[in-house]
């Protein structure tokens, strides 16, 4: 079972729209209880770092997460803002993340584009990995972001993406991977890359996928 | 590099889409839920939906048909009518939709643009505005104006001033619908869409009037439109003839415009 962490302000309902038309066994979060009968962990986000920071927290889900995923390796996907949250710090109203990786997160450079950045930009990607099966060297994903991560190790980044600047789209390390783009929103791609994930996290989908 | 997207439109009438001519006399097209299906296969780049009587009406959004297309869709989906408070956004974005559309409502009460914004962040917030040409005054120096509740009511508020407001107060994105294009499938209005444009720095939607691919080309060419609105050319049956969304981005693609590209056997996954 794939768990979507569900808050307030974050879009876990679209994602778990997505992953039933795979036929993907799925539930929302939001208690540490449930996160243990899940076997993969996706972390949805819209609104700021700082808000889904609160809600984390609120919850009581960080301490649960840190222990699950970090410790024990459980598979975690990281959507829009569930990537930015999970470096050390956003210019974004200034908030302090959780600082799985070091690294911070900035605004995209205002006098260059236009912000936020709205729609499907290309990520091209820097490596193979379990969760890009079948897809091409680059895709076009949908995104909605003012803000964009900066890791410190270039090794976890699995794509880059030009807006204004080239900035990092997804990064993979262990049992983490995470995406700025909204895989739910992306449409076939974005599908099959949230089916891939489900794969790796060990879940089997039933019967012919639809979308 | 970031594309320049393609947008369904739907007005809804009780769960069915309705086409409208200088939004009046509103003709049936089909159900809500099976031309969204239509449109997603054909690989349209976003959806958005106005209940476009809710206003009107004072009533509440059509939340089960937002619901069920939310179960078939997998791009960005935007929803708009009768939003008037931060309970009604959440029910929307609850349902599955992405954004948010506020037209009538905002001018009624611009602070719902920043109740908005500080909730569920800029990106969610569409600031939907009806403008029409007009004689230019000292009060409407840009010769367009501002007209709410279905092209009904007019404003006396200036459609750049407006749209510049509009993202102050944290519009993410401004929509710019034309009343003198609406569905007579002549072309964009240029004018006005270039003028918001140059005004803001937040992605401009232009809408009202596509009636052919030259017609996408252009708004894309002449204006720094972000995205554009292509409802009747996709559905409408009071067009001579209407197109794919390959062909369209057939079409910008020859004129180096960057689009998503089409993808052959798109929804076997």
């Amino acid at each position: 079972m794939i768990g979507i962490i569900d808050y307030r302000v974050g879009n876990a309902p679209s994602v778990l729209n997505a992953l039933c038309s795979l036929n993907i066994d799925s539930c929302l979060v939001s208690s540490p209880g449930q996160v243990e009968k899940c076997t993969g962990i996706i972390l949805p986000g819209v609104g700021s770092a700082q808000a889904t920071m609160d809600s984390l927290a609120e919850i009581g889900l960080i301490r649960v997460l840190e222990d699950k995923v970090l410790n024990k390796g459980l598979p975690f996907l990281g959507i829009c803002i569930g990537l930015q949250v999970l470096f050390e710090y956003s210019e974004e109203g200034d908030a302090k993340c959780l600082g799985w990786f070091p690294g911070i997160v900035k605004r995209f450079p205002d006098q260059l584009v236009r912000v936020p950045q709205i729609g499907w930009n290309e990520a091209r990607f820097l490596d193979k990995h379990p969760v890009l099966a079948d897809l091409g060297k680059g895709e076009f994903f949908y995104f909605v972001n003012s803000f964009y991560v900066v890791p410190e190790k270039e090794d976890i980044m699995l794509a880059k993406t030009w807006y204004g600047v080239e900035f990092c789209s997804m990064i993979a390390y262990k049992n983490i991977i995470a995406a700025q783009f909204h895989l739910k929103k992306s449409g076939a791609r974005g599908l099959k890359l949230l089916k891939n994930f489900a794969m790796w996290a060990g879940i089997k989908s039933n019967g012919k996928a639809g979308g | 590099m970031l594309t320049k997207r393609l947008i369904a439109c739907f007005d809804i009438i009780n769960g069915m889409v309705t086409k409208a001519y200088k939004f009046q006399n509103n003709i049936n097209v089909g159900s809500a839920v099976d031309i969204a299906c239509k449109v997603y296969e054909d690989q349209v780049d976003e959806i958005i939906f106005y209940d476009i009587t809710a206003s009107a009406e004072k009533r509440k959004i059509d939340i089960d048909t937002v619901r069920n297309v939310a179960r078939h869709v997998f791009v960005p989906f935007t929803v708009g009518g009768g939003i008037k408070n931060l309970d009604d956004m959440y029910e929307v974005l609850k349902a599955g939709a992405e954004k948010i559309s506020i037209d009538s409502m905002a001018v009624r009460n611009p602070g719902i643009i920043s109740e908005g914004a500080r909730a569920f962040g800029s990106q969610c917030i569409v600031l939907s505005m009806q403008v029409k040409k007009v004689e230019r005054t000292s009060k409407i120096p840009s010769g367009y104006e501002i007209a709410i509740d279905g092209a009904r009511v007019f404003t006396g508020m200036d459609a750049v001033e407006w749209a510049k407001k509009g993202e102050d107060l944290g519009a993410g994105e401004i929509c710019v619908n034309s009343i003198d294009r609406d569905g007579t499938h002549s072309g964009y209005d240029i004018e006005i869409t270039s003028l918001i444009s140059n005004a803001v720095n937040i992605p401009i939607i232009a809408s009202g009037g596509a009636g052919t691919p030259e017609h996408v080309v252009e708004i894309f060419t002449k204006t720094g439109a972000s995205a554009a609105i292509i409802s009747s050319m996709l559905y409408s049956p009071l067009m001579k003839r209407n197109y794919q969304v390959k062909e369209i981005k057939c079409k910008l693609m020859e004129h180096g415009i960057p689009v998503r590209p089409w993808i052959e056997g798109y929804i076997n996954i």
